[in-house]
């Protein structure tokens, strides 16, 4: 291991479940939990934690979360910016530099969802004027800047992800030649994964390629099955400094480099602008970060052994493929054909633990705790002598990414 | 009033102070785009500070309305009560504009017919007296 380098010493998560199925516990309080079986992972105490880390307006504020785990002296908190997805490796790569920098020694990144006990963007009821006479259609009043972007969209229906990011998808088949096939197989590989792993929502639910072509179209090319799940669930990781990493209860994995990215001109990407440059909008918008990543770690798409690509969309998993180099653009379709995204003997076993297609919903961060499970040896899909994961957190958004690495 | 697409329950638009205006030029039916008054350059949404040269300074150019499907999805789940099913959102590249596209919908055409590079004219929809939606239609 180098000198200087954060690293990640315990991982943890609550149950997972589908959405709405978690009422009895708050997603505050399953946070909490979350949060103490990765310290514990660790064999660390609540008593060494000094720093949390979260991302994406998250409504589960660390001073809360530090009271009621009782942390003696919490000295660093922060959180990175939307989108939701986007931020979990930023999030890491936050608690990294606070413990690089002696900020903090001992920094726990967190996420809970239970998005079943909040309101819900585009949900039935969304806009209730409470009057008893429906009001004539007009302009409202936006009260956030992430309202205004989305409301200048939303008169033609745009309020589902899913229809958001089957836009650069539809364009990348239009000038790839892209199938619903390929993003089928891709599905069917995660959920293969996700069949190996208790933790998955979806473990017992296998899936074949006539089911997913057999599944409802919600806004094509998006079928049911190239949709991520909803969940209810957290999870977490401890992040401290290498003198403190030697003598803990697991192997510490290394970050070995992490970036954060937003093209110019991209605001919230795909859902509102449709003005994303045309040279990225049938891309992950993840190509210059990428480069960033393998420059600063000194290594390239050819070292990694598993990979944990946030997957909110089937299409935005192919298009990240070319992002960060794996293949060339236009041709993550046959890339996936080929079998390459299979634990078991792929080029590039990728999501070993489901994904958010089959494991889970908790914005990404449950990737990292895969990312981590997978150089421990610890992962229901291994992949065999696993040295270097590449991790990341959304595409078609501002996104980030960590690399992550095993001596 | 104009011909309706889509139910009065279909989500409004959620405006800013900069975002505002565009929808006073759409109720006269002026399909519009935000041009630097400093460097020219055009775009959408509306923004406070141009990104090219960073002025502060705008005006809003008329486009003609035609213009052609860049992307498109044909969206299977109602966002509205009473909507037909599917209906089209797509980005349009706007002619004349200096290349900028807009979300909206086209409208007109049996949704499976739809592709990207079809070209289109903007059809005004006025949901009410106050507020107009401008969608897309096959020209000819």
């Amino acid at each position: 291991m180098s000198g200087s380098k954060a690293q990640i010493v315990g991982v943890g998560e609550s149950k997972y479940a589908r959405w709405g199925k978690i009422g009895d516990v708050t997603e505050h309080a399953l946070a909490c939990q979350a949060i103490q079986r990765a310290v514990e992972d660790a064999g660390l105490s609540m008593d060494d934690v000094d720093g949390l880390a979260s991302f994406a307006e998250d409504r589960n504020e660390a001073v809360f979360i530090g009271a009621e785990l009782g942390i003696p002296r919490l000295r660093f908190g922060n959180m990175v910016w939307m989108p939701g997805g986007g931020g979990g490796c930023a999030a890491v790569a936050n608690a990294a530099m606070a413990v690089e920098a002696g900020q903090a020694e001992v920094v726990v990144v967190y996420r809970s969802l239970c998005q079943g006990q909040f309101f819900r963007f585009g949900s039935p009821g969304m806009d209730t004027s409470g009057a008893a006479e429906p009001e004539a259609p007009t302009v409202k009043q936006a009260d956030s800047l992430m309202i205004a972007s989305i409301g200048f969209v939303m008169p033609y229906g745009m309020l589902m992800a899913a229809a958001a990011y089957a836009l650069p998808t539809r364009r990348h088949m239009h000038l790839y030649g892209t199938t619903g096939d390929q993003l089928g197989m891709l599905a069917v590989t995660f959920r293969e994964h996700a069949s190996r792993n208790p933790r998955a929502v979806m473990g017992g639910r296998p899936m074949t390629l006539d089911d997913y072509r057999a599944s409802p179209m919600i806004a094509d090319p998006h079928r049911l099955f190239d949709c991520c799940l909803e969940s209810d669930g957290a999870c977490a990781v401890v992040v401290t400094t290498p003198e403190r990493a030697r003598d803990l209860a697991k192997q510490p994995v290394e970050i070995l480099a992490s970036e954060q990215g937003a093209p110019k001109g991209y605001g919230f990407g795909t859902f509102s602008n449709a003005n994303v440059p045309d040279e990225l909008y049938a891309t992950g918008a993840n190509e210059e970060m990428a480069n960033r990543l393998w420059g600063k770690a000194g290594i390239g798409p050819n070292d990694v052994d598993v990979a944990q690509l946030y997957d909110h969309f089937t299409g935005c998993v192919l298009m990240q493929l070319e992002d960060y180099g794996f293949c060339k653009r236009g041709e993550g379709g046959p890339f996936i054909e080929s079998g390459a995204l299979s634990w078991h003997g792929g080029s590039l076993p990728t999501n070993t633990h489901g994904g958010s297609l089959s494991e889970a919903y908790i914005h990404g961060l449950n990737h990292v705790v895969e990312g981590v499970r997978s150089l421990r040896g610890e992962s229901t899909s291994p992949v065999e002598n696993a040295e270097v994961c590449l991790v990341t957190s959304a595409a078609c958004v501002p996104s980030s990414a960590v690399l992550l690495g095993r001596k | 009033m104009s011909e309706r697409f889509f139910p009065d329950s279909m989500p409004p638009p959620m405006a800013d102070a900069t975002t505002l205006p565009w929808w006073k030029e759409a109720a006269k039916h002026r399909l519009v785009v935000q041009r630097c008054t400093s460097c020219q350059h055009t775009c959408l949404p509306p923004s406070p500070v141009c990104s090219e040269c960073r002025s502060t300074e705008s005006d809003w150019q008329e486009v003609s309305g035609r213009g052609e499907v860049y992307t498109f999805t044909r969206v299977h789940r109602p966002v509205a009560g009473n909507q037909e099913l599917p209906f089209v959102i797509a980005v349009i590249a706007l002619k004349g504009s200096g290349g900028v596209r807009m979300m909206s919908n086209v409208v007109g055409v049996k949704p499976e017919d739809v592709e990207i590079g079809m070209a289109v004219e903007v059809i005004w929809e006025d949901m009410s007296e106050e507020l107009a939606v401008p969608r897309f239609r096959p020209v000819g």
